[in-house]
């Protein structure tokens, strides 16, 4: 069988095991649609986490990128595990005990404001919307690679599987498909990654082969990778080129950020205690790292692989994923200096960002592109670090079904992110902006009936986010996180371990950290973006980062303005005192 | 009540000191210092960075999740003495 046959094979069959679990887990009331009933066995509920988190960002991008970034990819391992550990020390528990449905509901409440939950309604809607244009662009990839349909087709085919068990089955239906999504997603990741680690290290569990010695040589391949990278004009692959204030702020806004997304948190509403909220985000984790520390292994893979089979070969010689990638116009080469030999190294190879392709094709039979090369360095090739995930498997030339395998794990994460996301968003606007604010007399078979039409109406704005891509998706991100942290985190933090704090501060603090954030990432990211250089950055903090400055001045606002006017209602107190309860 | 919430608090700040120290101590600060010394074909700062941490962080969450299965059963047996 073909790879093209094979995908189909895996994809479809992935598909039908996800609506049949949907039909049989339909939501009959607002609590299954919101929270699942509340009666999710805390393992089960961890390995949903883990689908639920682990996105087409996470499977398809995150190895790539630490493959170009080397050392400082580091800050995506451990900013996007590391949240998990606030989550579950500082968060999970306590919102659990609080027992309500959404993120919005516990600041509304704590904070005896609607002002305060619809403000919160607002920055998750945002952050939600953000991540779910990502999804939506990992499923048009593998979509358009490997089963070679339309990329608008593939995003319906994905929106219209997520529409059936979302609608449905609401967040019960969501678990329980996310659990075989993360059965699906995780094998994908690790069955090409455990095979390419034999072939090159001999050593059949990755996170250890990539400390150890290539086959046939003494060397180390890291040692390898440091000298071949350091040759080509990089920085070497395991030191850092951004500066440590960036990386720990990097790092540390990550790590607010995903323990401030309202998707992840209101999974931790879905178990039956506060102490299983705790005991489920430590099982998260660990399904969650099975990937994040499987992940930089396969980096390293990648990047020594890639430079092995491109480097100074012939066009008509380079490996067919090399011509594959081409056609989908991730990859592009120019050869600067006309010798027909394909030369990779560190600088960027073309003006402007991405390539644009004229029709014909070039001396060597390659796609002659049209933008000007840049001619400060030598490099020919541009490679868009996406496609490295994918393109692994074809590069370490592993079996077609394992190429078929990844394509559905792809589906998996990115679906299984999209349903979680649509079911935060859809629960923000039919409960706590319909029901907690705007029409508080409709009754619960109402409610349920707008939270579905809400989801149905989420997903088509998704769609269009799919089939119109905004430029800015990559930009983008780090509002998402920025916001998070800034907005979302310290509210939810000071609400639990801050009796004093009140709806002043409280209001006063996410506006500042949102006016902040979203002013510096928006001034670097949108409206200056020629500035975007360490020189003209805030403490050469990038705006990657500045969402952990964000939040602290969220939570010295918050806390001054709190001092200076009156306490919060008894109520609330006793409310604090209660969920502080075992 | 008042000692639940306060042993929470310690075991809080002990658990979030380690976690501060594996990533932004070893991971990040002290990286480059640590790269002297190796595991394997790892340096020692580099695999913190990319591998340690996060073994430590899973660690630090089931730490957390027995020391306060065990302070919850504690306060529980307290409430029910002083309420016989």
């Amino acid at each position: 069988m073909s790879v093209q046959e094979w995908t189909f094979l895996m994809v479809g069959i992935s598909f039908a095991v996800y609506i049949l679990i949907a039909f049989k887990s339909r939501a009959q009331s607002t609590s299954d649609f919101y929270v699942a009933g509340k009666g999710v066995n805390p393992i089960v509920n961890g390995m949903a986490t883990a689908a639920d988190w682990m996105s087409a960002a996470s499977f398809l991008s995150m190895a790539g990128l630490i493959a170009f970034l080397g050392k400082d990819g580091s800050v995506y391992l451990m900013g996007w595990t590391g949240g998990y550990v606030l989550l579950a020390l500082l968060l999970a528990p306590y919102l659990r005990k609080f027992g309500q449905f959404t993120v919005p509901d516990f600041i509304g409440e704590r904070y005896y404001s609607n002002t305060a939950r619809v403000v919160a309604v607002l920055c998750l809607i945002f952050i939600s919307f953000t991540y779910i244009a990502g999804q939506m662009r990992g499923v048009g990839i593998v979509f358009s690679r490997f089963l070679e349909v339309d990329i608008n087709l593939g995003v319906l085919i994905g929106m219209g599987i997520v529409f059936i068990y979302a609608v449905w089955g609401g967040m019960k239906g969501i678990t329980y498909t996310q659990v075989a999504q993360y059965v699906v997603l995780i094998f994908a990741y690790l069955v090409p990654a455990i095979y390419i680690s034999i072939i090159m290290t001999n050593n059949p569990v990755p996170q250890l082969g990539f400390g150890s010695t290539l086959v046939g040589s003494p060397e180390f391949l890291l040692d390898k990778l440091d000298k071949v990278t350091t040759d080509l004009g990089f920085t070497a692959y395991t030191e850092n080129v951004k500066s440590k204030i960036d990386v720990f702020c990097i790092t540390a806004a990550l790590m607010v950020g995903t323990a401030g997304l309202p998707h992840v948190i209101v999974r931790f509403f879905t178990v039956p205690s506060f102490s299983d909220a705790r005991k489920s985000a430590g099982y998260a984790l660990v399904f969650i790292a099975l990937l994040y520390t499987t992940a930089p292994a396969v980096s390293a893979f990648a990047r020594m692989n890639l430079i092995d089979s491109i480097q100074d070969k012939e066009y008509s010689e380079s490996p067919q994923w090399f011509q594959n990638w081409e056609t989908i116009g991730l990859i592009a080469w120019k050869d600067k200096n006309s010798d027909g030999l394909i030369r990779y190294s560190s600088g960027n190879a073309l003006e402007g960002v991405k390539p644009v392709y004229a029709k014909e094709k070039g001396n060597s039979g390659e796609r002659v592109v049209l933008n000007k090369p840049d001619l400060t360095n030598e490099n020919e090739v541009y490679i868009d670090a996406d496609i490295i995930v994918l393109a692994n498997p074809e590069i370490a030339k592993l079996p077609f079904w394992v190429i078929a395998l990844v394509a559905a794990g792809g589906v998996a994460a990115a679906l299984s992110t999209a349903a979680g996301l649509l079911i935060t968003i859809s629960s923000a606007i039919s409960h706590d902006l319909l029901k907690k604010t705007f029409m508080p007399r409709i009754t619960e078979k109402q409610e349920l009936l707008y939270s579905r039409l809400a989801t149905a109406f989420a997903i088509g704005v998704a769609g269009l986010f799919g089939v119109y891509p905004p430029a800015f998706v990559a930009q983008v991100v780090a509002f998402a996180f920025g916001l998070a942290a800034s907005t979302l985190f310290p509210v939810l933090l000071l609400g639990i371990f801050s009796k004093r704090l009140n709806k002043e501060g409280a209001i006063a603090g996410m506006l500042v950290g949102l006016i902040f954030t979203a002013g510096y990432i928006i001034y670097f990211k949108f409206m200056f973006p020629e500035l975007d250089t360490l020189d003209n950055w805030l403490f050469s903090i990038s705006p990657e980062g500045i969402g952990f400055v964000g939040m602290l001045l969220n939570v010295s606002v918050s806390l001054i303005v709190s001092s200076l006017t009156s306490p919060p209602p008894k109520e609330v107190s006793m409310m604090v005192e209660e969920i502080r309860q075992p | 009540m008042d000692y639940y919430w306060k042993t929470n608090l310690k075991i809080l700040i002990c658990l979030l000191a380690i976690w501060f120290l594996v990533s932004f101590g070893f991971g990040i600060l002290l990286s480059d210092w640590l790269d002297q010394f190796r595991i394997g074909g790892f340096k020692l700062g580099f695999w913190f960075a990319q591998q340690g941490s996060i073994y430590v962080f899973i660690i630090l969450i089931f730490t957390y999740v027995y020391l306060m299965n065990k302070l919850d059963k504690k306060f529980s047996k307290d409430r029910e003495e002083k309420g016989s």
